[in-house]
């Protein structure tokens, strides 16, 4: 019904506040009531709280904080403490991981000893807070997937900040923490390595990402469009087929001669969103370690196609004699 | 349990007018950075690769405006006594005669003198007297000149260059280079900048390094960072270093008014035999702006006023800008330097900042 049609949802459920499932013993309370936000409702859940905080949340904000006034008060102090040229240079501030001469030591704070810290501490944050998603869902009873999912981004900023660094021997490597400066080091990064575009694992990377965003839009689209016929009761219709999910079926088989079933397509996108990350990962991990230019890799294996000329041949001058250099 | 269904009625209004202010605000911040049409665009390679100049008639339009040649002098006749002759402390020039000399300076007072000191700019009431610094500077600058015009023709063919080219009017270019000293050394615990990470409009407004000039148009440092092979062979090129050569490519393009792909194919920067002709001038030019840098601009820097040099105290030098301004051939490639013979100069015989012509043959490359 019209209900659906909308931007925003326009069904609200108000009730008493629901608190949750019993906790196990030994671990904090849920703090608060819960309470009832209409705007929130609009988007999500009217139902705000109550919020379960825990060892692993307090210590993962704490250090996600701490990481976050090293970044921030740097680059503060890099515009001399001017709260307008702040806010206007923001996207351009950054603070820079130590030279590439550095190595793996240890550098003085001001040489990249900062941005270590930084990062160390905005890792442990992250970190904790995947403990803390796997033991919440544990709590509930439910399964891990949301965790294992998570980890699979982590395991992207991990290679991109430190583990292809550490192999690189150089944390000069890594990626500046900043807005504009993390784009041009990807921009960088590609062209030192001879463009990326060529690397398999980029490929396949890019393959899953925008078929994530296919497939959020195909299950999206195809649940609201059968919510009027009961499409949005999901679960029960994975093993209950009533009519929204035989039309639903049918629309897919129609289109593309082929569907997915209430259970599959979650796997589906569970699975697309998790190798998104994993196999960038895994691209990035090979770069500068296993191969150091991915268009003469793609020409060797006969990926790059081969075009026509059509300027006269260039030569290299610096092969030429009498060349200045 | 109740459902509510319908939105308050009361505040639709007022949410309808405060989305659209929304909207507004999110698209003027979202195309501030854009550039109004019409924009056309130009193939330059083979279909299918996205080699495209982009092209904006109405901002061409402003280009040409500021790129319009002076008239020429009318030339001078050949004969009578040689300059030397006539006048004192002639240095340069020599091998001009009395009409020719008079024309290069009557050339220089237009484009280079401030409009109300004239001759006076350089010149003292004794014409031969070296006591202004300008008339010291713009001697050595016509070595330069007839230099570029006799020994660089791999880079400037025979369009040629002449004091017009940079000055346009103008005491000092409009488009020269310090060095920027950064803010290393007031730092005391807080983290450095690594030269970089701040709006520039040299590079474009990105956040790479701000002065690649020093290290690349100054020092000879390697711009090349791309490996020759597919699997690591030893280059030690790292992401910091690839920064300072994209900010030098920035720095190029912005100069020039073109894309990457005016030079390269995009889809291999370093690979030379896919690459349009362009990337050979644009090689030739870096190696003339380093060399003009270092054998002409620099020894004059005791020369000037400290109002003249930069914070750390060097002379106002050369990169692509300077002459270019935005337009990938000086003044839209019309020769002034054709008009003007005194200007072209012999090529060099010695050794000094003037590399002979490059032959054809191979050697191994470096």
């Amino acid at each position: 019904m019209a209900e659906y049609q909308n931007i925003f949802t326009r069904v609200q459920i108000r009730g008493p506040a629901y608190l949750g499932v019993e906790l196990p013993r030994g671990t904090w309370g849920r703090q608060g009531k819960g309470g009832f936000s209409h705007l929130l409702g609009r988007f999500g859940d009217a139902q705000i709280g109550p919020i379960y905080l825990g060892t692993t949340g307090l210590l993962s904000l704490l250090c996600g904080f701490i990481s976050f006034e090293i970044i921030g008060l740097n680059m503060f102090a890099s515009v001399h403490w001017n709260p307008v040229q702040f806010v206007r240079q923001l996207p351009w501030l950054a603070l820079e991981p130590p030279a590439p001469a550095n190595g793996l030591h240890f550098p003085r704070l001001q040489d990249g000893g900062w941005w270590l810290i930084a990062g160390f501490f905005l890792t442990s944050s992250v970190l904790l807070w995947w403990l803390r998603m796997y033991r919440r869902a544990r709590a509930l009873g439910m399964g891990t997937h949301v965790a294992w999912a998570f980890l699979s981004a982590i395991w992207l900023m991990l290679v991109l900040g430190i583990i292809r660094p550490v192999l690189m021997g150089s944390y000069g490597e890594a990626v500046p923490f900043g807005i504009f400066p993390h784009l041009d080091w990807t921009a960088a990064f590609s062209i030192r390595y001879g463009n990326l575009f060529y690397n398999p694992f980029h490929c396949l990377s890019i393959a899953f990402l925008y078929g994530s965003t296919l497939l959020f839009a195909m299950h999206g689209g195809t649940i609201l469009a059968v919510s009027r016929l009961g499409g949005d009761r999901e679960l029960e219709q994975i093993v209950d087929r009533g009519t929204a999910a035989e039309r639903a079926a049918l629309f897919w088989r129609w289109t593309m001669g082929f569907n997915a079933t209430m259970e599959s397509i979650h796997r589906w996108a569970w699975w697309f969103a998790v190798l998104c990350p994993l196999v960038g990962g895994i691209g990035i991990l090979l770069t500068g370690t296993v191969v150091d230019n991915w268009y003469l890799w793609a020409v060797k294996h006969h990926v790059a196609p081969v075009y026509p000329h059509v300027f006269p041949p260039v030569v290299d001058p610096a092969t030429l004699s009498g060349t200045p250099q | 349990m109740r459902t509510r269904g319908t939105p308050m009625k009361r505040n639709t209004a007022l949410n309808h007018r405060m989305v659209a202010a929304v909207l507004c605000v999110a698209a003027a911040a979202a195309t501030s950075g854009c550039e109004r049409p019409p924009v056309e665009t130009l193939q330059g390679g083979y279909r299918g690769l996205g080699m495209e100049q982009v092209i904006n008639p109405r901002l061409d339009a402003k280009k040409a405006a500021h790129n319009q040649v002076p008239a020429a002098i009318p030339a001078a006749p050949a004969g009578g006594p040689p300059a030397s002759t006539v006048y004192k402390n002639i240095q340069v020039l020599s091998d001009l005669n009395v009409a020719q000399f008079t024309r290069v300076m009557l050339a220089i007072t237009q484009w280079v003198a401030p409009a109300d000191q004239s001759c006076n700019y350089c010149h003292t009431s004794d014409m031969a007297s070296d006591a202004r610094y300008t008339k010291v500077v713009a001697r050595r600058m016509l070595e330069m000149v007839r230099h570029v015009n006799a020994d660089w023709k791999t880079h400037v063919a025979d369009t040629g260059v002449t004091c017009y080219t940079c000055h346009r009017g103008n005491a000092v270019p409009q488009n020269v280079w310090f060095t920027d000293p950064g803010r290393s050394a007031e730092s005391g615990l807080i983290a450095g900048n690594a030269g970089k990470n701040k709006p520039a409009p040299a590079i474009g407004l990105t956040a790479l390094p701000y002065d690649p000039f020093t290290r690349f148009l100054l020092g000879d440092a390697n711009i090349r960072v791309i490996s020759n092979d597919a699997l690591p062979d030893g280059n030690r090129s790292s992401i910091k270093q690839t920064d300072s050569t994209y900010a030098l490519m920035i720095s190029i393009s912005q100069s020039l008014g073109v894309n990457c792909d005016f030079c390269h194919n995009t889809r291999s920067f370093a690979v030379w035999d896919a690459s349009t002709p362009k990337r050979t001038t644009a090689w030739y030019g870096i190696r003339m702006v380093r060399d003009l840098n270092n054998q002409y601009l620099v020894p004059l820097t005791s020369h000037f006023p400290s109002s003249r040099l930069g914070i750390l105290g060097d002379v106002a030098k050369v990169n692509c800008a300077t002459c270019h301004q935005g337009l990938f051939k000086p003044l839209y490639g019309q020769s002034m330097a054709k008009d003007y013979p005194e200007l072209l100069g012999h090529p060099s015989t010695s050794d000094a900042g003037s590399p002979p012509p490059p032959t054809a043959e191979l050697v191994t490359p470096k």
